[in-house]
């Protein structure tokens, strides 16, 4: 045993799957209360409480709510696609989850699950896999809601993940790397203006970048105001019309991930992830206020905007989004070219 | 390649078709090549029911149309009983019933705004307008002693007279209403993405409002000025002072505009009724005094051998009124609210025809949406405002 443990590949295996049980079921206990405080927040704006009846404050009303959908009967609509059924809500979470594994929470190599030469490009790997989910679960159902909210998922995805995958490259040509790491670390450097400290965070260099990354992020995750492919008022559920009990839970489960681990890119890419005034140690507590802050933000928009309508999404995907973010490319090359001809 | 359009069946069971609305939608993709509102789902036969019933058995029953605002109801139903039988309830009466009603427009068009800016996503505004609707259904619980179905209104007046410290409470609901209207649209009003969504949807012309019989705020919407209680007043609406608001093009926003507006004016004319009441006493003559109609005040028939005598035959059977046939419309929240009796001598209706203006407004669905998409059905049915108890009946 003491000879198996000694060998470095073993204990490399090991580190990993400690971080791999630490980083999900962290994220697990995240999503039910993100979902808690969504309630809350949603209640408190609409003059109203939220949940308040099961255990402190309704603290444990997250796992009622689980609880609950276990319990509920799985349904199975007549002439589904019976594998693709069953199939479409795993690939809603998986591919979600699987972002995770490239995020620097902190610094030093423990608060990272891999840190992989390139991140950013895993994350726009998965965060495209999740539109499988939805595609996939609307027309497995043989229910006409639900293909068209397939349909529209399908095409909303598409046209966003261009202008989200472009507004990342203004910051990858700052930072050299497309590793997220190295993107916190060149963020780490405090520049002075007039004697006040300028953190580097790239949204202060790259701010129609983030704009555009923050709308394609609400797009990628079908948040309001662009939830069309669930459409309540339109679609009754959307893609998930037909889904019950637990498949239902893991599509929930997949949009409320997405939402974290979209919001932990943003706040590596742009945001400075873990850097912030004191010491090294506070790295985690730094990434963790600045999440909780784009996840407020993710909350405050559902519960304010309406919905965009279909053509008005791909009006401003393919004619606003998508230019601006070539713009925003040229832009940046010309003001690196020009600073560095300057230097030089 | 072979292609063929898709038939959905939106409804009777959709989180947005405002009950138990079915539109049978033939699409293109997500374009509309028709759309069929199909309706009877939630038919209750009123109108055949009345033929039954005294004319008093009638107002529980119209409670139940449009559940939005059943002070309206009351009122068109009692009226056009009144115009029958040629009596007219006493200034005070009229007074309080236009309090009420211009109280149940308000409720009215705050459920409607709530659920059609719920229709559209922006699932907020619903509940900040149904605090205040929830106003409106306790000042009715306080007057009625129900919420919902307030039967409040008499042939001749009301049922009984309004409870004291009710005109406080109103003027107080009067006084914060403007303000929270204010509210709502300052969540709605110049959000792009809520003029995006209403701007140039579900246009209906001047032209074809009138030729399909549309009234209310959709006809108000499309620029003509037609209120009823302008251009036919009725409960001494002539003695108020109120605008009336018109839109512009007649697209879904305009129509918003024109309800959020109607709001406004609404609790004008409620705090002038709300004076009119006060001058007239904070308490008085709630009924007219014509025992052959209207029943006599309980004190008098436990007195009077007469009064008792017109009791029994009022509640007995009803009151005869004389052959002959009325029609009284009012402006109710949603358009023009009629009914049109014939009487054949008897305590009971011959006939009663409702002119249901969600019904009438309803007709103009297909014409708004040909040629859109999916989610201007949806906005265009939330703008329609309809009420289906009140379409089917």
């Amino acid at each position: 045993m003491a000879a198996l443990w000694n060998q470095p590949d073993v204990q490399v295996a090991v580190w990993a799957l400690l971080k791999v049980g630490i980083i999900l079921n962290g994220m697990l206990i995240l999503v039910s209360y993100m979902i808690f405080a969504e309630r809350k927040i949603a209640g408190h704006m609409q003059a109203r409480t939220g949940p308040n009846r099961v255990g402190w404050f309704g603290f444990m009303q997250p796992w009622a709510d689980v609880l609950k959908l276990f319990f509920k009967e799985e349904f199975i609509p007549a002439e589904a696609n019976r594998v693709i059924f069953h199939i479409a809500p795993m690939l809603a979470v998986i591919p979600a989850l699987v972002t995770f594994a490239v995020v620097p929470f902190g610094p030093g190599p423990a608060l990272v699950g891999a840190d992989v030469n390139v991140g950013l490009l895993v994350f726009l790997a998965m965060s495209s896999l999740g539109v499988y989910a939805i595609t996939l679960g609307g027309w497995a159902s043989n229910n006409k809601y639900a293909l068209l909210g397939g349909l529209r998922s399908s095409a909303q995805m598409i046209s966003y993940e261009l202008a989200m995958g472009l507004s990342t490259i203004g910051v990858l040509m700052l930072a050299g790397s497309l590793s997220l790491v190295d993107i916190v670390h060149a963020q780490s450097k405090v520049a002075h203006v007039f004697g006040l400290p300028i953190p580097g965070w790239y949204v202060l260099y790259q701010p129609v970048a983030f704009v555009i990354f923050m709308i394609t992020a609400l797009a990628e995750t079908n948040r309001a105001p662009f939830d069309l492919p669930e459409a309540e008022g339109e679609l009754v559920a959307g893609f998930h019309t037909e889904y019950s009990s637990m498949k239902f839970g893991l599509f929930f489960l997949g949009e409320f991930m997405n939402v974290i681990s979209i919001s932990c890119i943003a706040v590596t890419l742009f945001l400075g992830g873990w850097n912030g005034p004191g010491p090294a140690s506070l790295g985690l507590l730094w990434f963790a206020l600045k999440l909780a802050l784009l996840l407020f933000f993710f909350i405050w928009i559902r519960w304010t905007y309406p919905r965009l309508r279909y053509d008005q999404l791909m009006n401003l995907g393919w004619k606003v989004l998508l230019p601006l973010a070539l713009a925003n490319i040229v832009l940046t090359a010309i003001a690196i070219q020009w600073v560095s001809g300057a230097a030089g | 390649m072979r292609s063929e359009t898709m038939t959905l069946n939106m409804g009777p069971q959709h989180p947005s078709t405002h009950g138990v609305l079915r539109v049978a939608l033939e699409l293109d993709g997500e374009t509309v090549l028709q759309a069929r509102p199909m309706i009877g789902y939630l038919h209750t036969g009123m109108e055949k029911q009345a033929e039954y019933k005294t004319y008093t058995q009638s107002i529980p029953q119209t409670d139940r149309m449009d559940y939005l605002a059943p002070m309206s109801n009351n009122l068109a139903l009692c009226l056009s009983a009144e115009k029958l039988l040629g009596i007219e309830a006493p200034e005070r009466a009229q007074a309080i019933r236009v309090l009420l009603t211009e109280l149940s427009r308000i409720s009215a068009h705050c459920v409607w705004l709530g659920t059609h800016a719920i229709d559209i996503g922006a699932m907020t505004v619903f509940w900040y307008c149904f605090r205040e609707r929830e106003k409106v259904l306790s000042i009715y619980d306080q007057v009625s002693g129900a919420r919902m179905t307030a039967s409040y209104f008499r042939v001749g007046g009301l049922a009984s007279d309004i409870p004291a410290g009710l005109l406080d409470r109103c003027q107080k609901f009067v006084d914060e209403m403007p303000a929270h209207a204010d509210e709502y649209e300052t969540l709605l009003s110049k959000n792009p993405i809520w003029m995006a969504r209403l701007k140039n949807v579900a246009p209906l012309s001047a032209r074809d409002a009138i030729a399909l019989g549309v009234t209310g705020p959709m006809l108000r919407g499309s620029g003509v000025r037609w209120d009823l209680r302008k251009t036919q007043p009725y409960c001494g609406y002539d003695r108020y002072d109120f605008d009336v608001p018109v839109g512009a093009c007649g697209d879904a926003y305009d129509r918003y505009q024109v309800r959020v507006e109607e709001i406004r004016q609404s609790t004008r004319i409620a705090g002038q009724a709300i004076r009119r009441i006060r001058e007239l006493g904070e308490s008085g003559a709630y009924r007219l005094r014509d025992f052959k109609y209207v029943l006599p005040p309980k004190e008098e028939v436990k007195t009077s051998m007469e009064a008792l005598i017109h009791h029994f035959k009022i509640v007995a059977h009803g009151f005869f009124p004389p052959v002959g046939e009325a029609y009284q419309a009012i402006e109710a929240p949603k358009g023009e609210l009629g009914f049109y009796l014939i009487s054949d001598g008897t305590p009971r209706p011959w006939r009663m025809k409702v002119r249901a203006p969600s019904f009438v407004n309803l007709q103009s669905l297909g014409a708004m949406v040909q040629g859109r998409l999916v989610a201007d059905v949806i906005t265009a049915i939330g703008s329609i405002d309809i009420v289906l108890g009140e379409v089917d009946r």
